[in-house]
C-alpha cells in the first residue's frame, strides 16, 4: 500500500518536476515566466492534437507504430511550447515589456488555447462526455519498463512509469549538473544575476534570455504532455490540468532553485497533493474527511512561502532568486 | 617613448537623448606602453567616451582604429577579442559566484581549460603582478579593493593589452592606492597600455605619462605629464583661467548655529567614513567642505540631516535661533527633526535619485519635503504651483511646463528646482553637496548667488565642493576633510589653494602617502 | 597581436536608444494602433475558424455585449468586478510592490461575507449582518494583503512570488469551507444562502435594480473616484509615488518606507476584500474556489496597461470585458469553444504591452552610413 501511495505521488510529481525544472531554466536567465502555467497547457494540448490527427490517420487502430504514436505527439508538444516561449521572451527580451504581466497574458492566452482547442476536438468527434479519449497513442506513453509487475513493491516504486517519468528526472539531474559544472551553465546563471556583469564578460544577454526561456517552455511543456498522456491515460478535458502549473512555480521556490532538489520535492508535493486519499488507509483511526482534503492540498503553498520567508532572513546569499529575476536588461541604461 | 598607436578615436560624437551631448567629435590616440590619464571634471564625458571603446555604449558618429584598422565594437565581447578591457567604477561583479568563476565568465573551455587549470592561471597572473586574492573565495565576501583587484586580474587573465581603469582610487586608501599604481606601473613595464579615468590631478602627476584632457565633452589636447603642472593642467580641465567673480559678502553678526562633536559613520559596507569629526558652523557664514571626493562628506552632511546612523558618543546640536535652546539631532529621524523646530535643508549630491522625484513635475516635487503640512488628508496644491511658479520664474528654469517631469529637465534646471524648493522653506541651515556639479558658468553663478543671500540673511551654510578656487572665492571658512577625518580648517580669505591641497592629500601628523 | 587587428564584425544595422520625450498624443496613438492592429488579427483568426464575414463577426461582438439590457448590465457587473480589483492592486503597483495576490484577497474578503452570511444569518437582524459582512469582509482581504507586506518591510521578502503563493492557499481555504459549508454533504456546492431572509444580501429593491447589478456599479463607480483623488491628490497618495519612484529620496522626504509599505498594502487587500463582498454579497449569495474567476490576475493586466490611472481603467476593463462578452457571443453563435474569449483577450494584451517598447524606446537606423560604403 506504501508502495502504491510512492506510486501515485511519483506520477503526481512528474508533471510538477517537468514545469519547475523549466522554469528554474527561464529563471536562472532572469526571466520570471509567470506563463508557465500556460505554456505546460499548450504543451498538453499541442500533444493531444498530434495524437489525434494520428490516431485518425489510421485505418486500423491496432496496426499503430510505436515511434510514430511517440514522437508526433512529442514534436507537437515541443513546438507548440517552444512557441509560448518564443512569444513570451520576445515580448519580455526584445521589446522589454513587464515580465509579470507578460507571464499572466500567456498563462490566460495559454489556457484558453488548450480548452479552446481541447472543446473543439471533443466537438468533433461528438462525445457523450465532455473529453477525449486517445488510449491507443496514450498506451504507448504509458508503458512501464519491462518486468515491473514482477518485482513486487520494487517494480511499482521505481519500474512502473511511462518513459516521459524517467524522461523528467534524467533532464532534471542534466540541468542541475549542467547549472552547476558547465561553462554555458555559469554564463546563464550570470546572465540572470547580473545581466551588466555578463554582458561586459562577452555573454550574449539576449541569446541567453531567448535560449534559456524557449528551452524552459519546451521542458515545461513536457509536463503538460506527461499528464494528458500517461496520468490521466490520453483522456483530455478541460481544465482538467488544474493549478499544477503554479504548483511548478512554488516547487522552484521550495527547492531554492536546484533542480536536483526538485526530483525529490516534486515527489513530496506529489504526494501531499494525493495524501488524502490515503490517510483513512494508513491511519484508520483518524476520520479524514473531504473538507480535511483541502488543507491537506494547502500543504504544499504553505510550506513554498515558508521556505521563501526563512530564506529571506537568513540572507544566505545562495539561496536567493537570481538576484535580476524580472528586469529587464537594456544596456545603455544609465 | 613609444610612438606606435595602439588605439585610435576619430571624430567620436554620441549624444543621450536630445538634451545631453556626452562626447562631441573627440579624436585622440592612445600609444603603445604608456600610463595615459584621462582627465576632466566631472561631467565631462571622459567615462562616456571609454565606455564606446569598451563596448557599453554605441557612439552615434566617428570611427575607431585598433593597431591601425577600423573597428566596430558592438559589444564588450568585441572589445575583449581586440585586447581592450575595461574596469568599471561599479564593478561587474557576480556576487555569487567565486573569482576563479567570475574570470571564467563568458569564456570558453577549450581557451581556459578546466578551473584548475584557471586557478593556476590566476595564481600566476598574481604573482607576477603583485595581486593578491584568493581564487576559491566569493565576491560577496571580498572588500572593495579585493573586487577591484580581482576585475584587473580577469581582464590580464583574457588577454587585454588596454586597460582602462575609471576612476579606481576613488575606492581605495591611500595605502591601497599605492598598490594599485605599483601594479600599474609593472603592467606597463609589461608593454601594456593603460587609460587611467580621473579628475584628481595629483594622481595623474604620481603615475601617467601623458594626460590627455576633455572638457564638456570636447577634447582639448594632450601633454606628456613631465612637462605639466597642477596648473597647466587645471587651466586645461576648466578652460582658460577664469577669473573667479564670486562675492563674498562680510555679515557681522554671526551666530552658533550647529556644533557636531566627535562624529563617527560607518558607510554602506561597514567601513569607517567619517572618522571622530567635530566642527561649528554658524549662521551668516558659508562653512566649505573639501575633500577628495569620498572623503566622508556624504555621511557628514547625511548625519546632520537625520539621514545617516552615527557611532555611539557622537553630539550634533543645533541652537534655536529664536529661543536659543539646543537641540540634539543624533538618533533622530528626518520627521522628528522637523518637528523639533530645526530649519534645515539639504541639496543632496544625487539630484534625480534623492533630492527630486524625478518623474513629477516642479509642481509636485516642491512639496516632497512640505507635504505633510497641515491636517488635511489631502495635499495642498495650491502653494506649491504658485511656489513653482515663482522658482521658475526667479531662476529662470528652462521647462515646458511646471508639471514635466523633471527628469527630462537638463542638469542645470533640475539643480534649479532643487536649490529653489530648498531655498524657499526659509532654512536657518542650508546644506548643498555639489551644487554646480555638471552646470554652466551662468548657472553655477546663480547657485553662488543664492547661496550668499542665504548667507545675508543669517543662514548657516555648509558647502560641500571640489573646484578649491570657487571653495577659497565663496567661503568664509573650509574645513577639509581628508581619509574621513577632519584635517584641518583654514580661512578662506586667507587660504592659498597649495594650503587646502596639501591638507586634502596629506593626513597630518603622518607620512606622506604618495 | 595578430589577433587584434582583425575587423570586429559589421557595422550593425540600427541600434535601440531610450526616449524620454515622447508627446502624450503620440504615446495613445501608439497604444490604440496597437489595439486596432490587435482586432485585426483576431478578425483574421476569426474568419480563419469560421470563414464568416469579419464585419458580421464583429457586429455579432457587439450585440453579444450590449445587445439587451441584460447584456449592459452584465457588461456593467463584469467592468465594475474587474475594475475594482485593478482600484486594489494599483496602489501597492504604483508603489512598486508586485502584488499578484489579488485573486486570493478577493477569495478571502469573498469567504469573510460567507462566513457572516452563514453564521449569523439566522440569528442576528438582516442589517447588522449585512453590516458585519462588510466590515469582516474588508478586514479578511486587508490580512491576506497585509502578511506579505510585513515580510516585504522588513525582511525584503520577494512579494511577487509570496502573493502568488497566497492566492493558492486562500483557494484551498475557500475548498474547505465549502466542503464544510455544502448544502447536501459532500457535494461541495454552498446553495443561495439565506434565499429567505436576505439577511447579509447587497442589493436594491428589484423595482429599482432589475437585474441586481447596479449596487455593484454604483459602489465600483465611487471607488474609481475615490481612488484616483486618493492617488493624486492625498498625502497618503503622494508617499505612494514617491516611494515607488525612489526610497532614497523617500528617505530623504522623511516618509517611513516601511510604513507606507504596509499601509499601502492593507488598503490594496482591503478594497479586494470590498470586491470578494460584492461578488459573494452583491450578485452570486454563495462562493466557490473559482469565484474570483482569474480577475485577479485580468486585474493587473488592466492596471498596468491603464498606466496605473483609474479613470483609464474604466476603459481598460471595459475593452477586456467588452472583448470578452463579445467573443463568447461568437463562439455561442458560430459553434466555437467558450474559451474563444481568453485567446482573443491574450492577443489583445500581447500587442498593447507589445507598443509599450515603441513608447519607451526609438530604434536608430543607419542606412546612411552602410550606403556610404
Amino acid at each position: 500500500m506504501i508502495a502504491a501511495f510512492i506510486h501515485r505521488a511519483v506520477m503526481q510529481g512528474v508533471p510538477l518536476l517537468f514545469g519547475a525544472t523549466g522554469e528554474i531554466v527561464t529563471e536562472k536567465s532572469g526571466n520570471l515566466n509567470l506563463g508557465i502555467p500556460g505554456v505546460m497547457y499548450v504543451g498538453g494540448i499541442s500533444g493531444v492534437i498530434g495524437a489525434f490527427l494520428y490516431e485518425n490517420s489510421l485505418a486500423d487502430k491496432s496496426q499503430a507504430n510505436g515511434f510514430l504514436a511517440i514522437m508526433i505527439p512529442l514534436v507537437c508538444c515541443l513546438l507548440g511550447s517552444l512557441l509560448m516561449g518564443l512569444i513570451y521572451s520576445f515580448l519580455t527580451t526584445t521589446l522589454r515589456a513587464n515580465q509579470n504581466v507578460t507571464g499572466l497574458a500567456i498563462t490566460t492566452f495559454g489556457v484558453g488555447l488548450g480548452n479552446f482547442f481541447g472543446g473543439s476536438l471533443i466537438k468533433i468527434v461528438g462525445a457523450d462526455v465532455p473529453s477525449i479519449t486517445l488510449s491507443t497513442t496514450s498506451k504507448f506513453f504509458s508503458a512501464s519498463l519491462p518486468f515491473a509487475d514482477n518485482l513486487g513493491w520494487f517494480g511499482e516504486i521505481f519500474l512502473s512509469y511511462g518513459f516521459l517519468a524517467y524522461l523528467a528526472v534524467v533532464i532534471a539531474i542534466v540541468t542541475s549538473l549542467f547549472l552547476k559544472k558547465t561553462r554555458t551553465g555559469l554564463n546563464l546563471r550570470a546572465v540572470g544575476e547580473n545581466p551588466a556583469t555578463a554582458d561586459a564578460g562577452g555573454i550574449s544577454v539576449t541569446k541567453y534570455k531567448y535560449l534559456a526561456t524557449c528551452i524552459g517552455s519546451m521542458i515545461a511543456g513536457m509536463g503538460g504532455l506527461y499528464y494528458v498522456m500517461d496520468y490521466v491515460s490520453g483522456v483530455w478535458s478541460n481544465d482538467g490540468f488544474g493549478d499544477r502549473g503554479w504548483l511548478a512555480i512554488a516547487l522552484v521556490i521550495f527547492t531554492v532553485w536546484k533542480p536536483n532538489f526538485a526530483i525529490i520535492g516534486s515527489i513530496l508535493f506529489g504526494g501531499l497533493y494525493i495524501v488524502h486519499n490515503y490517510l483513512n488507509q494508513f491511519f484508520p483511526a483518524i476520520p479524514v474527511n473531504m473538507s480535511t482534503q483541502e488543507l491537506i492540498k494547502m500543504a504544499p503553498y504553505v510550506v513554498t512561502v515558508l521556505v521563501l520567508i526563512i530564506n529571506s532572513m537568513r540572507k544566505k546569499r545562495e539561496n536567493q532568486p537570481p538576484e535580476a529575476l524580472g528586469l529587464p536588461y537594456f544596456r545603455e541604461d544609465r | 617613448m613609444d610612438n606606435n598607436i595602439a588605439v585610435s578615436l576619430r571624430h567620436i560624437t554620441k549624444a543621450f537623448g536630445s538634451k545631453v551631448v556626452a562626447n562631441k567629435d573627440v579624436s585622440m590616440d592612445i600609444h603603445e606602453g604608456e600610463i595615459l590619464a584621462l582627465l576632466g571634471e566631472n561631467g565631462s564625458g571622459k567615462t562616456t567616451l571609454m565606455n564606446m571603446l569598451s563596448g557599453i555604449y554605441r557612439q552615434d558618429s566617428g570611427q575607431i582604429y585598433v593597431h591601425g584598422s577600423e573597428v566596430h565594437i558592438t559589444s564588450p565581447k568585441d572589445a575583449y577579442d581586440l585586447g581592450i578591457g575595461m574596469i568599471h567604477q561599479h564593478f561587474k561583479l557576480v556576487d555569487v559566484f567565486t573569482a576563479t568563476e567570475n574570470v571564467a565568465l563568458g569564456m570558453d573551455k577549450k581557451t581556459t581549460g578546466s578551473y584548475k587549470d584557471l586557478t593556476k592561471a590566476i595564481t600566476e597572473i598574481c604573482d607576477r603582478y603583485g595581486f593578491d586574492i584568493d581564487p576559491k573565495q566569493k565576491v560577496y565576501n571580498m572588500t572593495v579593493s579585493q573586487k577591484q583587484t580581482l576585475e584587473i586580474v580577469k581582464t590580464l587573465y583574457r588577454g587585454a593589452n588596454i586597460l582602462i581603469l575609471d576612476e579606481p582610487t576613488a575606492v581605495l586608501t591611500p595605502q591601497e592606492t599605492d598598490k594599485l599604481f605599483a601594479v600599474l606601473r609593472n603592467m606597463k613595464a609589461d608593454g601594456k597600455s593603460i587609460i587611467i579615468i580621473t579628475h584628481k590631478l595629483n594622481e595623474v602627476l604620481a603615475i601617467s605619462d601623458r594626460v590627455a584632457i576633455l572638457r564638456k565633452g570636447e577634447y582639448i589636447g594632450d601633454v606628456l605629464t613631465s612637462e605639466a603642472t597642477v596648473q597647466s593642467l587645471t587651466e586645461m580641465m576648466v578652460g582658460q583661467k577664469v577669473e573667479l567673480d564670486i562675492e563674498r559678502p562680510e555679515v557681522e553678526d554671526k551666530q552658533l548655529r550647529l556644533t557636531v562633536d566627535h562624529l563617527t559613520c560607518l558607510d554602506k559596507y561597514g567601513v569607517t567614513a567619517l572618522d571622530d569629526v567635530s566642527l561649528e558652523a554658524y549662521g551668516g557664514e558659508i562653512l566649505g567642505i573639501a575633500g577628495i571626493s569620498g572623503s566622508g562628506q556624504k555621511q557628514l552632511l547625511e548625519a546632520i540631516a537625520g539621514l545617516q546612523a552615527a557611532e555611539a558618543g557622537a553630539s550634533i546640536q543645533y541652537i534655536n535661533p529664536d529661543t536659543g535652546k539646543r537641540e540634539e539631532l543624533i538618533g533622530k529621524s528626518v520627521t522628528q527633526i522637523k518637528k523639533l523646530g530645526v530649519a534645515l535643508s539639504f541639496v543632496p549630491e544625487d539630484r534625480l535619485g534623492m533630492g527630486l522625484v524625478g518623474a513629477m513635475g516642479m509642481a509636485d516635487n516642491m512639496m516632497l519635503r512640505s507635504y505633510k503640512k497641515g491636517r488635511s488628508m489631502f495635499t495642498d496644491r495650491k502653494a506649491p504651483r504658485e511656489l513653482a511658479l515663482k522658482v521658475k520664474e526667479e531662476l529662470e528654469v528652462v521647462t515646458p511646463g511646471i508639471q514635466t517631469p523633471v527628469r527630462r529637465l537638463s542638469g542645470g534646471n533640475v539643480q534649479k528646482v532643487l536649490v529653489g524648493r530648498e531655498i524657499a522653506s526659509d532654512p536657518t541651515v542650508l546644506m548643498a553637496a555639489y551644487a554646480v556639479r555638471g552646470l554652466d558658468i551662468n548657472t553655477s553663478y546663480t547657485i553662488y548667488h543664492l547661496l550668499n543671500e542665504e548667507k545675508k540673511k543669517g543662514t548657516a551654510v555648509i558647502y560641500v565642493g571640489e573646484d578649491l578656487d570657487v571653495l577659497l572665492a565663496l567661503c568664509d571658512r573650509i574645513a577639509v576633510l581628508c581619509d574621513g577625518k577632519l584635517n584641518g580648517i583654514v580661512d578662506g580669505r586667507t587660504a592659498t589653494k597649495e594650503e587646502v591641497g596639501e591638507l586634502m592629500t596629506h593626513l597630518k601628523g603622518k607620512e606622506a602617502t604618495a | 597581436m595578430a589577433a587584434n587587428t582583425k575587423e570586429t564584425g559589421k557595422e550593425p544595422l540600427f541600434h535601440i536608444v531610450k526616449r524620454t520625450d515622447l508627446p502624450m498624443w503620440k504615446s495613445w496613438l501608439i497604444r490604440i494602433g496597437a489595439v486596432v492592429a490587435s482586432l485585426i488579427i483576431c478578425a483574421v483568426i476569426i474568419i480563419l475558424l469560421t470563414g464568416d464575414n469579419p464585419i458580421q463577426i464583429y457586429g455579432t461582438m457587439v450585440k453579444g455585449a450590449v445587445g439587451s439590457p441584460r447584456r449592459i448590465w452584465a457588461l456593467l457587473q463584469g467592468v465594475a468586478m474587474l475594475l475594482c480589483i485593478a482600484l486594489a492592486v494599483t496602489p501597492a503597483f504604483k508603489m512598486r510592490f508586485w502584488n499578484i495576490g489579488a485573486e486570493g484577497q478577493v477569495l478571502m474578503g469573498g469567504l469573510g461575507a460567507t462566513a457572516c452570511m452563514i453564521l449569523f444569518g439566522k440569528t442576528l437582524p438582516a442589517p447588522l449582518v449585512l453590516v458585519l459582512v462588510i466590515v469582516v469582509s474588508i478586514i479578511c482581504g486587508a490580512v491576506w494583503g497585509l502578511i506579505p507586506a510585513i515580510f516585504k518591510a522588513f525582511w525584503n521578502t520577494n512579494e511577487t512570488l509570496f502573493t502568488l503563493m497566497m492566492n493558492y492557499i486562500a483557494i484551498q481555504i475557500v475548498s474547505y469551507f465549502t466542503y464544510i459549508w455544502s448544502s447536501n454533504k459532500g457535494n461541495n456546492v454552498i446553495n443561495t444562502i439565506n434565499v429567505d431572509t436576505h439577511a447579509g444580501w447587497l442589493e436594491l429593491p428589484p423595482s429599482i435594480d432589475k437585474y441586481g447589478y447596479m449596487l455593484n456599479v454604483i459602489i465600483v463607480g465611487a471607488l474609481t473616484v475615490l481612488m484616483y483623488f486618493y492617488l493624486k491628490y492625498s498625502k497618503q497618495g503622494y508617499e505612494i509615488s514617491v516611494v515607488g519612484e525612489s526610497e532614497n529620496t523617500a528617505k530623504y522626504a522623511g516618509i517611513n518606507v516601511k510604513k507606507v509599505i504596509i499601509r499601502t498594502m492593507i488598503i490594496s487587500g482591503a478594497l479586494c476584500g470590498v470586491a470578494g463582498m460584492l461578488l459573494v454579497s452583491g450578485t452570486d449569495h454563495t462562493i466557490t474556489p473559482n469565484t474570483a474567476g482569474g480577475r485577479g490576475f485580468t486585474a493587473i493586466m488592466v492596471s498596468w496597461l491603464a498606466k496605473f490611472n483609474p479613470l483609464f481603467m474604466v476603459l481598460t476593463s471595459l475593452l477586456i470585458v467588452f472583448m470578452q462578452k463579445g467573443a463568447q457571443e461568437i463562439s455561442t453563435v458560430f459553434g466555437l469553444n467558450n474559451s474563444f474569449s481568453d485567446i482573443i483577450t491574450g492577443i489583445i494584451i500581447f500587442f498593447i504591452i507589445g507598443s509599450e517598447f515603441f513608447i519607451n524606446y526609438s530604434i536608430k537606423f543607419r542606412a546612411k552610413e552602410v550606403e556610404a560604403k
